[in-house]
């Protein structure tokens, strides 16, 4: 599911504004939908991609777009709600409207609230899973991803779950090494804790539109 | 006291540049928006090769949002044509390559008019309402027919396809003997097809242009920010000290941006035009379409030698397919793999003639490894074929040839001057991590079996030319720029230490190899390092990023530049400690009195003291800065054994990697796991080319492969494992003796890979299979063969 195109099963909510704020004439719509753990509140052309939502409307500019065609797995986010923590979805090919009452959690938003990294991108660090970075927002969500599905993957089993996210500098190596590293590292935690090592969501904070 | 010296360099330290990569705090072009800023969307040609009879931008004007619409009949007058920085020859055919096309298109993707708008989906929208005319005209697309009597021309007017043609012959030159007269006991003759590859770096390009009041920033995804500032200043008008050029985080480049674009020239007369800031950022569509491609030659190799598998002679005709234009660098590509088709090799005699030709196709220019890929591509394809032909061990016939050890250094019979190397001890440490013996045993216990799926072992001994380049060669050969690349080091008043470089990393962790090689310089801890790059306002000199010169130049640039200040602090250090100079060594991280290691002055004691100034040395300038340039009177040659075991079902011709053995000899190593990440990189290119990757174009010219739907990049379930290991000669010609490694992979592995595939399939007759070797092609060749 990892690579997958997964979106929240419960219905969407669109109430459609009048006057639209687009060029094309395309109907707009309220969208509240919380984002690292700040609820936002806006009102979108229906045709906006959650990615495009990410980054041209509330500045998350971390979540990159390296495809038109949902190839490449640069823009993968978690889209979850409140009380689960998401599935990684490729968010080029999520409408923002989609994401109406989600919680969505991009890498910028994966650090603790204190700053500390998540085992993912510490592993990613320590064994040069990445070079120009520019894939590593992506392959960085798809591997969280996996790891709650499967803490203990083999290789193959990394090599298969992150087959939707394209790496051209890394050869895809150290990556596999360093899911293998985080996937140890948060089972260690689980250990340690005798409870699921995930933390809870965030609060939100309330952001006026 | 003990003074104990921790070197940084050797050290797998983890890379600063981590930080803000694996966090999203990234400053990718695509995420800088300024105020007002607008935005550009580009139409692009559906023909291969068509007249323009009308362009009417009026629809797209009416659009809301839409600021401004232009084509390019109404720029003709100022847009001036793309630079090509490297003809070859002195009567190249050099046609102009106009960003935007006027009253001709010459390749499917090419530029024709644009939209500026207050957003980019108003822009795309107007874009389309854009009515354009064409009169479709015969296109050529690949190369023998592109040179055929009667072909249609890219360009009518300059009455041929082809752009050049460049010749080296060892008799002439003086390097060696006539090829026609060498010994040819045993004559290899053989067709090579290099298929055309797309870059594709992951992050699309984008290019913002403020126009200020005259004064002009521009943020772009390039890899030569330095180069792209002087080509604005000649082809805009604009004076080059009103021109800063930032290159934020690039995601990527392998030659893909080494280039002047049509985009980034689009983008500066959009915002002259406007006076408004303007951001285009490409689709992977346009990328695919316009960004330049790589390779796309063919190889005719026909290779001289005695029974005894001594070469004797090598003669190499090529057809390079330079697309619609020439490219900044373009036509220089297959001449730098003109030095490198004798690869480690000695033989006597040699000739190397190459054409550049037009066709209706996306231009092609450097992709990782520009030129040298290709070359030893065909060079250790044809040692295969030779020792298949004489009876002898692929590794023994190369044994036979290449230039041993003590040889060094060895002028190279296309008259380069390798400085260093030992092939016997990188090829003995590739053997035995592969277990050569007993994979040749179950190969032949395969073999004998009749097993459907065989087993074939690939082997590929390469060298390069690294470190670009030597200012003087390249003069030699008509390139216009030179090879050199600066350094400047300011120590700070607390000690910390800023570098500026004029190297432009995206991707290859200068921040923390540079780091590593001051803190050793000049004794400062590492993290106490600051590296500046990629914008000519704090960088003003520098030649960039590519060709494996970053270290081996840039870093010799920043070797320079530390020694001049630690000769500053040292009189500075000699003036506190009362002392003479010569009293003095440096060990340890500080100045220390012979003798006598208690008394002890550090850099950052002394950069204390000349930012305090009251007690200088007469003549000591009351700073401790330097800036050095650096200017390689040789290439470095890095080199390495690879070893590919593949497994070839022959009833489906799937073919699957199953050993992957990679030993590189790229001299001294400053960060040994950059090194390792920059070696599995390219071979993964290098496979891909192998196995994976083609630009297809139909026969009217459209590109087939226009996305990553069609264009299939390796995933991470399609690369093997790549073991990989080092042997170190280091370089004698720069005082790291480093070498450079960032193309060695991409170069050492295809013909690895397509070894093993055609070694696998010998007993069926196979001599060949044509890359990239699909499941189908490899099936095909054995039931071709059989």
């Amino acid at each position: 599911m990892s690579s997958g195109n997964a979106v929240p099963s419960q219905p969407t909510s669109m109430s459609t504004t009048s006057g639209s704020t687009g060029s094309s004439g395309s109907s707009s719509a309220r969208l509240s939908v919380t984002v690292d753990g700040i609820r936002y509140a806006d009102v979108v052309e229906a045709r906006t991609l959650l990615v495009q939502y990410l980054r041209d409307t509330i500045g998350k500019v971390g979540t990159v777009v390296g495809c038109d065609t949902s190839n490449c797995g640069s823009c993968t986010v978690l889209l979850g709600t409140a009380d689960e923590p998401g599935r990684s979805v490729k968010s080029c090919s999520v409408l923002a409207l989609q994401a109406d009452g989600a919680n969505v959690t991009t890498v910028e938003g994966l650090a603790g609230p204190d700053g500390s990294l998540h085992a993912v991108q510490r592993a990613f660090h320590e064994l040069h899973g990445l070079q120009c970075g520019f894939c590593t927002p992506g392959m960085i969500m798809s591997a969280v991803d996996l790891l709650r599905d499967n803490p203990d993957p083999t290789d193959d089993e990394v090599r298969d779950a992150l087959s939707g996210n394209l790496c051209r500098c890394t050869g895809y190596q150290n990556i596999v090494r360093a899911v293998r590293a985080a996937a140890a590292e948060l089972r260690a935690q689980v250990t340690v804790s005798g409870e699921d090592a995930e933390p809870a969501p965030r609060q939100p904070v309330e952001v006026a539109p | 006291m003990t003074v104990t010296e921790e070197r940084e360099v050797g050290a797998a330290r983890r890379r600063k540049e981590d930080a803000r990569l694996i966090t999203g705090h990234t400053n990718w072009t695509d995420n800088i928006t300024l105020p007002g800023m607008l935005h550009l969307a580009i139409l692009r040609s559906p023909h291969a090769h068509a007249r323009i009879t009308s362009v009417d931008t009026a629809p797209a004007l009416s659009r809301p949002n839409v600021v401004a619409a232009f084509s390019g009949a109404d720029v003709a007058a100022v847009q001036g044509s793309l630079p090509c920085a490297w003809p070859v020859t002195e009567d190249i055919v050099h046609p102009d390559r106009p960003p935007l096309a006027v009253d001709t298109v010459r390749f499917h993707g090419e530029a024709v008019a644009v939209v500026v708008a207050r957003d980019r989906a108003s822009a795309v929208d107007a874009m389309e309402a854009i009515e354009v005319s064409y009169e479709p005209l015969p296109a050529v697309l690949d190369l023998e027919p592109a040179v055929a009597e009667g072909s249609p021309l890219v360009h009518p007017d300059k009455g041929t396809n082809r752009s050049y043609t460049w010749i080296f012959d060892s008799a002439a030159a003086g390097t060696g003997t006539d090829v026609a007269a060498a010994d040819a006991e045993v004559v290899i003759e053989r067709r090579y097809v290099q298929q055309r590859l797309i870059p594709a770096f992951m992050e699309p390009r984008s290019v913002i242009v403020d126009p200020g009041m005259g004064d002009y920033t521009i943020w772009s995804a390039t890899q030569i920010p330095h180069i792209l500032r002087v080509f604005y200043a000649l082809l805009t008008g604009t004076p080059e000290h009103k021109i800063r050029v930032i290159a934020p985080d690039v995601g990527g480049g392998f030659g893909g941006k080494l280039q002047v674009t049509p985009e980034e020239l689009i983008a500066f007369m959009a915002a002259r035009r406007v006076g408004r800031p303007v951001k285009y950022t490409e689709t992977r569509s346009d990328t695919m379409l316009s960004a330049h491609h790589g390779r796309d030659m063919i190889q005719n190799v026909r290779l001289t030698a005695r029974r005894d598998g001594t070469v004797t002679g090598l003669s190499v005709k090529l057809l390079a397919n330079m697309g619609a234009y020439l490219g900044l660098v373009g036509p220089g590509v297959p001449i730098l793999g003109a030095f490198m088709y004798n690869a480690i090799y000695k033989f006597p005699a040699y000739r190397f003639e190459c054409s550049g030709v037009f066709t209706n196709t996306t231009i092609t220019d450097a992709y990782r490894g520009a030129g040298r890929p290709e070359a030893t591509y065909a060079i250790e394809r044809v040692m295969d074929e030779l020792a298949v032909e004489v009876g002898l061990d692929p590794i023994e016939v190369r044994r036979r040839n290449w230039i041993k050890k003590e040889e060094f250094p060895f002028t190279s019979v296309a008259g380069l001057v390798y400085d260093s190397g030992d092939y016997d001890a990188a090829t003995d440490k590739a053997l035995s991590l592969l277990g050569y013996d007993a994979m040749r045993a179950e190969q032949a216990a395969r073999r004998e079996s009749g097993d459907p799926v065989q087993l074939g072992i690939g082997i590929s001994t390469y060298t390069e030319m690294c470190g670009l380049a030597p200012s003087r060669i390249l003069g030699a050969l008509r390139y216009a720029a030179g090879g050199w690349e600066s350094a400047a080091v300011r120590v700070l008043p607390t000690g910390k230490v800023e570098v500026v470089t004029g190297t432009s990393p995206h991707g290859q962790g200068h921040e923390t190899a540079w780091s590593q090689i001051v803190a050793d310089e000049l004794g400062v801890a590492f993290q106490d390092v600051e590296v500046l790059h990629g914008d000519t306002r704090t960088s003003h000199k520098g030649l960039d990023t590519y060709g494996s010169r970053s270290l081996a130049v840039g870093g010799i640039a920043l070797v320079e530049a530390c020694r001049k200040v630690r000769d500053k602090a040292r009189v500075v250090a000699a003036h506190m400690l009362e002392c003479s100079p010569d009293d003095l060594e440096f060990t340890g991280g500080a100045f220390r009195v012979r003798g006598t290691p208690d008394a002890a002055k550090t850099v950052a004691d002394c950069a204390f003291a000349v930012f305090a100034a009251h007690d200088l040395p007469d003549g000591v300038e009351a700073t401790l800065d330097a800036d050095a340039t650096f200017d390689p009177q040789t290439f470095s040659f890095p080199h390495g054994t690879h070893l590919c075991a593949v497994e070839v079902d022959t009833q489906t011709g799937r073919v699957d990697i199953r050993k992957y053995i990679a030993v590189d000899d790229v001299g001294k190593v400053v960060n040994p796991m950059i090194v390792e990440g920059q070696v599995h990189g390219g071979v993964a290119q290098g496979i891909a080319q192998a196995l994976h990757e083609e630009a297809v174009y139909d026969e009217s010219g459209t590109l087939l492969t226009g996305s990553f739907v069609e264009y299939t990049l390796p995933t991470s379930a399609d690369l093997p494992e790549i073991i990989s290991d080092r042997t170190e000669t280091p370089a004698t010609s720069n005082p790291l003796g480093v070498k450079g490694v960032g193309e060695a992979g991409a170069i050492a592995a295809t013909p690895a890979v397509v070894n093993a595939i055609v070694d696998a399939l010998r007993p069926y007759g196979v001599t060949d299979v044509p890359m990239p070797c699909t499941p189908e092609r490899v099936w095909r060749a054995i039931g071709g063969a059989s």
